[in-house]
């Protein structure tokens, strides 16, 4: 298996949370998080369950709209962008990638229209080659006219982060990636996202520590109650940080 | 991106997994057809009573077909959050809420080929004579229960009890383009048929409404 998905991407596209909050009925899932993440960065969040980790890449993939604080953007050549309108958004989601804990994925298409679908909604040239391009190295060029409804847990997942990265993304999202891969699942993604970083795309996932993903890691930031407790680019070794978010997982 | 290019292949899409599954028009036509064949066997379906009861009946099965179709709309998008997918793709909101519009009135147009002529059949009634017309009515008609019926099908979505609250929601709102649709309707089956021009004008003006309401606020109703 090839990964060879960051060939679209050129530099990564930065992100920083200013005061950052937001909040669910009276539980505040962000405490007024401040965070910058520079340009190529590939960022870990780790935390226990209800830390605050997958309302935080909502926020940065533009899903959520924050209670207080905002979320800016910035590339190697334009810094501190929006977005303050729908245009705006429209351009920075262009450049996003995104791996939720659900596939995102439509059970009634195959695997070959879905990502036909959203090569489509993503403006890209050629969808349907650049379709079959991405099942490729995903191991799924066999089953591209399946339904994915017929697909197992570990295929649906190789799809949609196929999905995610179709478009190239400058900023890759990534909710626990490796849930439900088997080994050459892990190794494939584990080489994408050492390709993405090598092209300078900027990567946040959150992880429990473990598998291929967290290789290519060059911060950690653990969160707490909504609030970031450790950032390794202030003190601390983002490999160490993993090790005990890996330790304390398997503990719990 | 455009609003129309996206809306073109979200409808495709959609048009795409419901031809393919058929599960919203199957279950809905044969919901329909059978309200239908009650209704007749309730009313002695001679035509003068037929032209009093008739329109009435079949905005009355229009609307439970329209409440069972526009329901799914979008609650089968949260079996993977593929409507978190349709968010994140670099396109305007309101395409993603004009496409489901689009597709529940093609949906619910399918249906309605399909039921006029049973309807036609049962009630004793002649449509040739005054076909086109009715089939401005009815695509007016439709529009509405379409535009109003999937904003309310995204709101009670989100919500407990949502498939409750899809009809209460809709019926208030719905009244007055069911009322100048019938009204409508009646009309071209009197003796002398004619299209009451108010009541077009009304139906007119309530999609006219609806349309820019929702193009104006159809981003919000995707929001967590």
């Amino acid at each position: 298996m090839q990964a060879d998905s960051a060939s679209h991407a050129r530099g990564g596209l930065g992100l920083q949370f200013i005061e950052f909050a937001k909040r669910y009925g009276a539980r505040f899932a962000l405490r007024g998080v401040s965070l910058a993440i520079a340009p190529g960065e590939c960022v870990a969040l780790v935390g226990p369950n209800g830390s605050g980790k997958t309302t935080l890449l909502k926020a940065a993939a533009l899903l959520i709209r924050p209670t207080a604080g905002r979320v800016q953007f910035c590339s190697a050549s334009a810094k501190g962008t929006g977005p303050n309108t729908n245009d705006d958004s429209c351009v920075i989601k262009r450049y996003i990638g995104f791996v939720s804990h659900s596939t995102l994925l439509y059970d009634d298409l195959t695997a070959e229209e879905n990502l036909v679908l959203f090569a489509r909604l993503y403006g890209l040239d050629a969808p349907d080659d650049r379709a079959r391009a991405a099942l490729d190295p995903a191991g799924l060029a066999a089953r591209h006219k399946d339904l994915v409804r017929n697909f197992s847990r570990g295929m649906r997942q190789r799809l949609a982060i196929a999905r995610a990265l179709l478009a190239g993304p400058k900023l890759l999202l990534l909710d626990e990636p490796s849930t439900g891969l088997d080994r050459s699942g892990h190794q494939w993604l584990g080489a994408a996202l050492a390709n993405l970083a090598a092209a300078g795309s900027t990567v946040l996932m959150s992880t429990h520590g473990a598998g291929q993903a967290s290789a290519c890691v060059t911060r950690a930031i653990r969160l707490l109650g909504g609030s970031i407790a450790e950032d390794s680019a202030v003190c601390g070794d983002p490999r160490a940080m993993l090790a005990a978010a890996l330790a304390a997982h398997q503990e719990a | 991106m455009a609003l129309g290019r996206p809306i073109g292949i979200l409808l495709a899409k959609e048009l795409r997994t419901e031809f393919r599954t058929r599960e919203l028009l199957v279950s809905t036509l044969v919901f329909v057809l059978i309200v239908l064949v009650l209704f007749s066997f309730t009313f002695d379906p001679t035509t003068a009573e037929s032209r009093r009861f008739g329109p009435g009946l079949l905005w009355l099965a229009l609307l439970f077909a329209g409440s069972l179709m526009l329901h799914p709309s979008f609650t089968r998008e949260q079996s993977n959050d593929t409507l978190v997918a349709l968010r994140l793709a670099p396109i305007e909101p309101v395409s993603i809420v004009a496409a489901k519009i689009l597709a529940n009135f093609c949906f619910l147009l399918v249906a309605e080929l399909v039921l006029l002529p049973v309807f036609a059949a049962l009630y004793n009634l002649r449509l040739l004579p005054v076909l086109g017309r009715l089939v401005a009515v009815l695509v007016l008609g439709t529009l509405a229960l379409s535009i109003v019926g999937t904003v309310f099908a995204a709101i009670s979505s989100q919500a407990r009890m949502r498939e409750l609250l899809l009809p209460l929601l809709l019926l208030p709102l719905l009244t007055p383009a069911l009322v100048a649709s019938v009204e409508a309707t009646a009309g071209l089956f009197e003796d002398r048929p004619a299209l009451p021009a108010v009541w077009v004008g009304v139906l007119a003006a309530f999609d006219t409404i609806f349309l820019t309401v929702t193009w104006l606020f159809g981003e919000y109703l995707l929001e967590e």
